[in-house]
């Protein structure tokens, strides 16, 4: 085959192409200190390689998120829906026959009213806050090769995700003991369904965390490799942009 | 003629380490969100003597404001890519839009 009969791609030029800019930061990405000795087989690409100029790990990260928003979005719509609900059929409704059965949804009963404790909520709210600020902490000091703070940020972020997900079990456990249970009506299954998947994906987060720190020990994380880190991050930051929300939502709009 | 990827690199380089935070500016972003918190919560408290309509719109105002700081500064949204930034808003809109027709479906604001 000869060079005349092999087509050739243009060469990239920046106006022209919208991925210019991305391809110019991906080339950022690139720690100055990669040796560019064709290690790139195991995740950590950084855009290089990739047809895109955008790192193949990262977009995933956010595509991933992007869908995560319709989850959530589903969970908190109920929830908002069937509040609502709960109170407007409270009053016509019963859950049971007369000989017991049980014939639909519950309504009315424990809720928010009373139930919810703010100042104790507002400190785990501050607590998965907290958690968001030494996450970037880590990633900019494996970034810089600050490994000992990388270790310290990271360690405070899952000690941090773990107590937030020790206060959420407190909480659910005072208001199962309030009488708000998952079955009680159709709050609280929506309530705990919402919560509880918040609280599941901070627990993944709080594994990912732990395995980060697991592979620095085993020499396999480096500045080099702070991509995995950033991903990480977005991941965590994610969870708490979500509980932003949740906060607001369930526990301080007006009942 | 020298393609301009021959030196968009280094200058969106330098360009990109001028507007990245610091660990101070950081610290700072972390502070301005734990004081937008304590005004959410400190609103929660005036549910008997504030209107709820003003209630709903203060604290639905915080909640964007705050999402958007963390999606920005944390998640380097403002800094990155902007490809990431249309994917996250092109689920963020389609979510929004999605269960903006449930609600409407479902009469939630009772209009129908």
């Amino acid at each position: 085959m000869t060079g005349a009969t092999t087509p050739m791609a243009p060469p990239l030029r920046t106006k022209e192409l919208p991925l210019a800019e991305a391809t110019a930061v991906a080339e950022h990405e690139a720690p100055e200190t990669e040796t560019h000795d064709g290690d790139h087989g195991d995740g950590d690409d950084h855009g290089h390689g990739s047809t895109t100029g955008i790192s193949n790990n990262k977009l995933m990260m956010w595509v991933f998120l992007g869908s995560e928003c319709l989850l959530f979005g589903a969970l908190i719509s109920t929830y908002m829906l069937y509040k609502e609900r709960n109170e407007d059929f409270a009053a016509n409704l019963a859950p049971f026959s007369e000989d017991g059965r049980n014939i639909g949804p519950r309504f009315g009963g424990a809720d928010g009213h009373g139930v919810f404790d703010i100042p104790f909520t507002s400190a785990s709210s501050f607590i998965l806050l907290c958690s968001s600020l030494t996450m970037v902490l880590a990633l900019s000091a494996i970034q810089r090769s600050d490994y000992y703070r990388f270790k310290i940020w990271t360690a405070a972020t899952a000690a941090l995700g773990a107590t937030f997900i020790a206060g959420q079990i407190y909480e659910f456990t005072e208001f199962y003991e309030k009488g708000l249970g998952y079955s009680t009506n159709i709050f609280g299954s929506a309530f705990y369904t919402l919560t509880g998947f918040h609280g599941v994906h901070v627990s993944i987060g709080i594994l990912m965390l732990v395995a980060l720190l697991i592979m620095h020990r085993q020499g396999r994380l480096n500045s080099d490799k702070s991509e995995t880190v950033e991903i990480v991050g977005l991941y965590w930051h994610f969870v708490d942009i979500v509980w932003i929300l949740i906060f607001t939502i369930v526990y301080l709009f007006p009942q | 003629m020298a393609t301009a990827t021959d030196q968009a690199p280094v200058e969106s380089h330098d360009d990109h380490d001028a507007h990245h935070p610091s660990d101070w500016e950081y610290i700072k972003i972390a502070i301005i969100l734990a004081i937008l918190t304590a005004i959410e919560v400190g609103m929660f408290f005036l549910e008997e003597s504030v209107a709820a309509v003003w209630l709903y719109l203060g604290l639905t105002v915080l909640m964007i404001i705050k999402f958007f700081m963390v999606v920005a500064y944390f998640m380097h949204l403002k800094y990155d890519t902007p490809w990431f930034r249309r994917i996250f808003v092109a689920g963020l809109v389609l979510a929004i839009g999605v269960y903006a027709i449930f609600f409407f479906a479902f009469d939630y604001f009772g209009l129908g």
